[in-house]
């Protein structure tokens, strides 16, 4: 086991990149801001939209960030994974509607195919290019050879992948795709005239999500069948580190919102925050974050130097991350009563984004149930 | 570790190799009796004994109070006790039983008593020779510490003390005790003065050591009763009426935030042959392995199997948050880590502990002197245990206060 670091691998440039990244979400991304870009119809059965600021996300394209986990021989910065966690973190802190989640977790897909063509592909992420995973089937499954989709004799792509994030935001798509012998993955343009988007309706305001329709779609070959297969499961703990890292910045959020609300509404002639009922939930809701972020860290550090628990830790940070989502929201609504329970408050784009966060790769349960194999051996 | 040594001083580079050195030569050893699993359980004067005269040879070999000055019985070192602490750890030595006097009584005394004060008892506390106890807690003041009934009064160059203290761990066989009292009944924090009494030689002379019986029937921890003990006025700590602000310095250092580094070693299993070790989610999968539940076992249970990993996820996050507390640009602020590590560990081990219960099923009611007691019936002890933790060193109830005050930043609850 190699050893590892006590910084988790946040050296100065990672911890420059947070600081600044922090300080870019707070300048132009506040809940305001994200409020009244996607939340001006509250209308359950409204056009399905997909409102984002495209010119936030060429600032953000701007400033490398998209390079910052490509490798260097792709064209990227080669910056480790916690680089990119807590990019997502910091995006999750302002429930930031963009491709860039999706975009990083397609960065490390590709990283594991390791072919020419997924090197190349990995340039036209650093130069840009939003990017989101197609490997969903109709039931939703996390298992990476499920797949609605097929490769035909031509090499062009024919079937339908669900539950796609940010597909309307992204310019293609990296396919998991049954060929002779197992999965592939393949690169699809988002142009390309084989490929339809049905978008989903969904809670979340902050996310788009779509089936995407392939009918003879071009496709470039990244990892042929099998391999595809095999770089997504190499790629999941790093997946699961990012979905974790959004959930932890949501939580972080809910909690400092909620307590700034605690601190300043009045009731029976105190604050909020004088009463034990509101203040040790608000304390719990901290330790459960902290417990998520740590978890978090250790797995995107022990994915990075190769350690054979990576996937464990991931699966306990995304299991601790889903947990507290849902707590944290459900805490931040409850507490700030009234109020929290109408659309015009901002504590709604946060609970809706973690309880969509919680479900995608998996939730709690889902991840513990395996870690129970792994932990205590296959039950009879 | 390697990453610890690759850091040192030139001074603590020459002292780690010198540690490693003595301690080849010069571990204990196995006991001769039965050791308990911390200090704080110290029954045995056989076994109190005995560690005593590890302690004393650590110390003279200057491995104890390293940081502090030789002028008042330290090393004179700067930075060693860690050092020291980490080789003892590594070299697997016995714990050290001045735990109260070590980790509390020193640093306050060294940062609010006079100097010949110090001289006078720092040498024999580092020693282990004088066993110190702490007389904090009373009847009515347990969470509300500053609640502080008993009390000294001004008698020319003494102080006459009456008052009753209770869970004084140690207490039976304590030389010292680190006092909070009350000077002035008028005012609740400014109103209490901190002492060093005498308890040992005092006995029948003002001093009353009684033991209480915790639930699980065990002995561990006392109530001491004050009747007009007389104490120079020198013991005093500080001024009178700056007792909140001393107790401030013992409770820093209890909790590991305070300057000074506590001495402490071990590392040395406990375990004899067959012993039960009840601290760890991994225990408890062992554990489940063994009892049968529904024609399989209690590890086949999906249920049971869920609520182990939600263990195992909790003792992993931590571990990583002590990683991560120790780097200051991955902590929004300093103490909100550091301040959930007691509530943390107890919480967690009251629910391993709990989770024992379900595993062993009804098996679970057959107690310590039963045969046939699963784990020799050591989870149903652990989960009693555990509630003296969640209660003490401020019930986690007054943690969670803290933490909402102090962190979060939210209102007073009182």
């Amino acid at each position: 086991m190699a050893t590892q670091p006590k910084n988790f691998g946040f050296g100065e440039d990672e911890t420059m990149l947070r600081d600044s990244a922090r300080k870019f979400f707070s300048d132009n991304c506040g809940a305001d801001k994200v409020h009244r870009l996607v939340a001006g119809d509250p209308n359950m059965f409204r056009e399905i939209d997909c409102a984002w600021d495209e010119s936030l996300w060429q600032q953000v394209v701007e400033l490398g960030w998209l390079a910052a986990c490509v490798p260097e021989a792709a064209g990227g910065i080669g910056m480790p994974l916690v680089a990119a966690v807590s990019l997502a973190e910091e995006a999750g802190r302002s429930a930031y509607p963009s491709p860039l989640l999706s975009t990083f977790m397609s960065t490390f897909v590709l990283k594991a195919c390791g072919t020419p063509a997924s090197t190349e592909a990995l340039g036209t992420i650093a130069s840009g290019t939003p990017t989101t995973l197609a490997v969903t089937n109709s039931l939703g499954s996390l298992e990476s050879g499920d797949t609605d989709v097929k490769v035909g004799n031509d090499g062009t792509l024919t079937g339908t992948s669900y539950y796609v994030q940010d597909a309307r935001k992204c310019s293609q798509y990296v396919v998991s795709a049954e060929g002779a012998g197992g999965n592939g993955l393949y690169l699809v343009q988002a142009a390309d005239p084989g490929v339809s988007i049905e978008a989903d309706a969904i809670i979340d305001l902050t996310r788009d999500q779509a089936q995407l329709v392939f009918t003879g779609a071009a496709a470039v070959e990244l990892a042929p069948p099998r391999a595809g297969a095999a770089a997504l499961d190499a790629a999941l703990p790093a997946l699961l580190c990012l979905a974790s890292a959004d959930l932890v910045g949501a939580g972080e959020w809910l909690l400092q919102t909620t307590v700034e609300y605690a601190q300043t509404r009045v009731q029976f002639d105190r604050p909020l925050g004088f009463f034990q009922a509101v203040k040790h939930p608000l304390v719990n809701v901290m330790l459960e974050i902290d417990n998520a972020k740590s978890l978090t860290y250790s797995a995107a550090c022990a994915m990075e130097t190769g350690e054979d628990n990576a996937l464990d830790l991931a699966r306990m940070a995304k299991s601790q991350a889903s947990d507290m989502g849902v707590f944290a929201a459900s805490r931040a609504v409850q507490f700030h009563g009234g109020i929290g329970f109408t659309w015009e408050c901002y504590v709604h784009l946060f609970f809706k984004r973690a309880m969509h966060s919680q479900t995608l790769l998996g939730d709690a349960r889902h991840h513990r149930t395996i870690l129970a194999d792994s932990l205590i051996g296959r039950a009879a | 570790m390697a990453q610890n040594q690759s850091k040192d001083t030139a001074e603590q580079a020459e002292f780690r190799a010198y540690c490693v050195d003595w301690l080849k030569s010069n571990h204990p050893g196995r006991p001769p009796v039965k050791l308990p699993l911390g200090a704080l359980e110290l029954s045995d004067p056989e076994a109190l004994k005995w560690l005593q005269g590890w302690q004393k040879s650590a110390y003279d070999a200057g491995l104890i109070g390293c940081d502090y000055p030789t002028e008042v019985g330290g090393g004179g070192r700067d930075g060693c006790q860690i050092i020291a602490n980490q080789e003892m750890q590594r070299a697997k030595t016995p714990f050290l039983p001045n735990i109260i006097g070590m980790g509390m009584a020193a640093p306050t005394i060294f940062f609010h008593a006079q100097d010949d004060v110090k001289a006078e008892l720092l040498p024999g506390l580092l020693s282990g020779e004088d066993i110190w106890c702490q007389g904090f807690s009373e009847p009515g003041a347990g969470s509300d510490l500053a609640n502080q009934q008993t009390f000294a009064e001004r008698d020319g160059d003494n102080w006459k003390i009456n008052g009753h203290k209770v869970w004084t761990s140690l207490a039976h066989f304590a030389s010292w005790m680190i006092l909070l009292c009350r000077t002035d009944k008028n005012d609740k924090y400014n109103g209490l003065s901190y002492f060093v009494v005498p308890i040992s030689s005092m006995l029948g002379k003002g001093v009353t050591v009684r033991p209480l019986i915790k639930m699980t029937g065990q002995t561990g921890f006392n109530e001491v009763l004050f009747e007009d003990l007389v104490v120079p006025d020198k013991y005093r700590l500080d001024e009178v009426g700056a007792g909140w602000k001393v107790a401030m310095t013992t409770l820093a250092h209890e909790r590991g935030a305070g300057p000074l580094v506590t001495p402490a070693s071990g590392g040395m299993s406990n375990d004899e042959e067959g012993s039960v070790s009840t601290n760890s989610a991994s225990s408890l999968a062992a554990l489940a392995k063994g009892q049968p539940r529904a024609g399989k076992t209690a590890a086949d249970d999906p249920l049971i199997r869920d609520e182990i990993v939600k263990l195992t996820i909790r003792q992993e996050a931590m571990r990583q948050n002590a990683r991560r507390a120790s780097v200051p640009a991955l902590v929004d602020h300093p103490m909100r880590i550091p301040l959930q590590g007691k509530l943390v560990a107890t919480e967690l081990n009251q629910d391993l502990a709990e989770l024992a219960y379900q595993i062993e099923g009804v098996a679970s009611s057959l107690y310590v002197a039963d045969d046939n007691a699963p784990a020799q019936g050591q989870w149903p002890l652990a989960y009693m245990n555990s509630f003296g933790v969640t209660i003490a060193a401020g019930a986690n109830e007054v943690q969670r206060n803290i933490l909402g005050e102090r962190v979060l930043g939210l209102a007073k609850s009182k």
